[in-house]
């Protein structure tokens, strides 16, 4: 197996309030992996701690290995190769990102300045193939134009261009469809697969949306207040979730078509990472929870090929579902 | 069925907007010709993607913004010019939810004075009876009279929404506009304010307008949706059967645009094109230069809603009446 990106251990703590609490990921290459979790539980966390893209006052701990080569706490000028370069990020807000004095075609000719050696009129003329490649129309002409001249749909298509200026080997898109309406979300999520598949690029799919992430990655990590709680091939994890937050996500999510259901919905609140209970830090919004639950936190273990939950009582929640399932 | 509770007809509010400092100023036309009647005790869901004038209507209805052309019935009764006594008395029957609580409440207020508000508002009993009402409203958000005492920044994002709704309830209204009421929220409390809402509205045999982009939490909630494109109703039926054959184009892109665990992308409705721009609406059907099935007609000539068989009613060139009627008959 040849692991693009490691990360093992990897911690985040705010002003010694522990954020991210120990999380082991590896990606391989040309891997679209989704990460899903509620608000706070760490997703975004996790990546802009990997990159060192936190304020300095964030303590970060543990190990990120790009291709074997250790990166967290690397310099500034190993870090600045691989930031735009061979790991790009694409976020939820896109005309934020932008620089909105600047023309599209200055932006997107820095972008290639930094990462590919190009010059003159070979960096134009890339420029213009990204635009193309990202399906912005008479993209020759819009190359001149502003970012506000464009729509929110086109301006995260540029997002989407600049984040390939440096052909990168891994993309992380955090949110990249939230702020859009649903017929331009379906556009940008097939123009990211297409391009994933044509470059071979391995890509981070950070959202709240389980459809979203179920229908464009191969592997979906759950996230829970900064730990990883279970990890599984997409279409398993759908099936038949192992972990009771990872059912109860599941069961919250709105069907359709077929009959109408009462949701199941998680009680309770995400804890406050200043007052994490002791043990499991689901087992307050547990249905299953069992004393054992409340002593240590469970560590991510393997429970079949590619497949692996946090959780003590995971053959009793295999079994609950099974039983509910029977019926 | 009985009558309807609210009756919209052909409501339109367009809007001056100005291109530049200088620029000749255009009307946007925001919401154009929507008729909506809503029966007690009933759910009417609201979709759209942005721009097409779903809050604008909501706003409308609720009195909030006079419509230029059409009007709007409560109870039978004509909506009361603002400012007025009746239009007080009628308010008070009428409630608003909002996307973002903690926008909607005052952050350096207990939460269970802002629950009180309303009811000193409208005076409501002596002071007794309002703090026992507050109470009373909080238990049926299923929180405890100790939230009442938090400032909102000290709640959830969901307790805060829970709330909104209890502030909403607090002068036993008839009617509830609710604009995107759990967009804000994660998955897992999404479900539990879906639940409660559906639990508060059969218990009150509450009317509402339910507004939102997500076609899952409308599904759950609403008896009847109408789907806005452009300020118009393209598409109007029962939830479920709704979402299960739509008919209209754009319905079809968004319905299979909602993305599914379970199902890979395949076969999937990807329109070109961007959500058009209300100040430049396309001649003839709003929808034709995204939609895949268009033809000649749909340039020039504006579809008009028409019944289609049972209760839908479809503004499609395409979708013609009479046809789609015996497609349903065979």
């Amino acid at each position: 197996m040849t692991a693009l990106i490691s990360i093992e251990s990897l911690g985040v703590a705010f002003h010694g309030v522990p954020v991210l609490r120990g999380v082991d990921l590896t990606l391989r290459k040309g891997e679209a992996l989704g990460l899903v979790g509620e608000s706070g539980s760490g997703k975004s966390v996790t990546w802009l701690a990997a990159l060192g893209l936190l304020p300095r006052h964030a303590q970060v701990s543990g190990s990120v290995k790009l291709d074997g080569r250790q990166i967290l706490g690397a310099p500034a000028s190993v870090l600045d190769q691989i930031r735009g370069g061979r790991v790009a990020m694409i976020f939820q807000d896109p005309a934020s990102a932008l620089n909105p004095v600047l023309t599209i075609r200055k932006q997107l000719c820095e972008a290639l300045a930094l990462h590919r050696d190009l010059s003159g009129e070979a960096v134009k003329a890339e420029a213009l193939r990204l635009l193309n490649l990202v399906g912005i129309p008479d993209a020759g002409r819009r190359l001149s134009a502003y970012p506000h001249e464009f729509s929110g749909g086109q301006v995260q298509r540029i997002m989407i261009a600049m984040a390939l200026a440096g052909n990168p080997d891994l993309l992380i898109a955090d949110e990249p469809t939230t702020a859009l309406d649903a017929t331009i979300q379906a556009q940008i999520l097939e123009l990211l697969s297409t391009i994933r598949r044509e470059m071979n690029m391995a890509m981070v799919l950070i959202s709240h949306d389980l459809g979203v992430v179920a229908e464009n990655c191969d592997r979906v990590a759950v996230m829970y207040a900064g730990r990883i709680v279970e990890q599984a091939p997409a279409n398993q994890l759908f099936a038949d979730p192992v972990h009771p937050y990872a059912q109860g996500l599941i069961g919250a999510l709105l069907p359709l078509d077929g009959p109408r259901r009462r949701l199941t919905a998680i009680p309770g609140t995400v804890p406050d990472p200043a007052h994490m209970p002791g043990g499991c830090a689901f087992a307050p919004r547990c249905a299953l929870a069992a004393d054992p639950c409340g002593l240590a936190a469970p560590t991510l273990a393997p429970i079949a090929d590619d497949r692996a939950v946090a959780c003590i009582r995971a053959e009793t929640s295999r079994r609950a579902l099974l039983g509910i399932a029977a019926e | 069925m009985s009558a309807p509770l609210v009756e919209v007809s052909a409501i339109a509010r367009s809007y001056a907007m100005r291109s530049g400092m200088f620029g000749r100023s255009t009307a946007v036309h925001a919401v154009d010709g929507v008729s909506l009647a809503i029966p007690k005790g009933e759910t009417l869901g609201l979709v759209g993607e942005s721009g097409s004038g779903k809050s604008t209507t909501g706003r409308i209805v609720l009195g909030l913004e006079p419509p230029d052309t059409g009007e709007v019935r409560f109870g039978g009764q004509p909506m009361a010019a603002p400012g007025t006594q009746a239009w007080r008395a009628q308010r008070s029957r009428m409630q608003m939810i909002f996307q973002d609580p903690l926008g909607a409440l005052d952050r350096r207020l207990p939460v269970a004075a802002q629950i009180r508000e309303p009811l000193d508002i409208h005076s409501v009993g002596t002071p007794a009876e309002r703090e026992e009402r507050v109470r009373e409203l909080l238990r049926a958000v299923e929180l405890t009279p100790a939230h009442g005492t938090r400032y909102p920044g000290a709640l959830s994002g969901g307790q805060r929404q829970r709330i909104v709704l209890a502030r909403a309830l607090a002068t036993k209204p008839d009617f509830l506009v609710c604009d995107e009421p759990v967009s804000a929220l994660d998955v897992s409390i999404q479900a539990q304010v879906v639940n409660l809402l559906c639990d508060l509205q059969a218990q009150l045999s509450l009317t509402l307008l339910f507004i939102s982009h997500d076609l899952r939490v409308v599904r759950q909630i609403s008896s009847v949706v109408a789907v806005m494109y452009l300020g118009r109703i393209v598409e109007i039926g029962s939830a479920d059967d709704l979402f299960a054959r739509p008919e209209h184009p754009y319905t079809q892109a968004l319905v299979s645009a909602s993305p599914a665990p379970g199902r890979r992308s395949a076969g999937r409705i990807v329109l070109s094109g961007d959500p058009p721009n209300p100040a430049a609406r396309p001649q003839g059907c709003a929808f034709h230069p995204r939609c895949p099935r268009a033809i000649a007609r749909c340039r020039s000539e504006v579809p008009t809603l028409s019944g289609v068989g049972g209760d839908r009613q479809v503004a499609c060139h395409l979708v013609a009446g009479p046809q789609a009627a015996t497609r349903d008959a065979a």
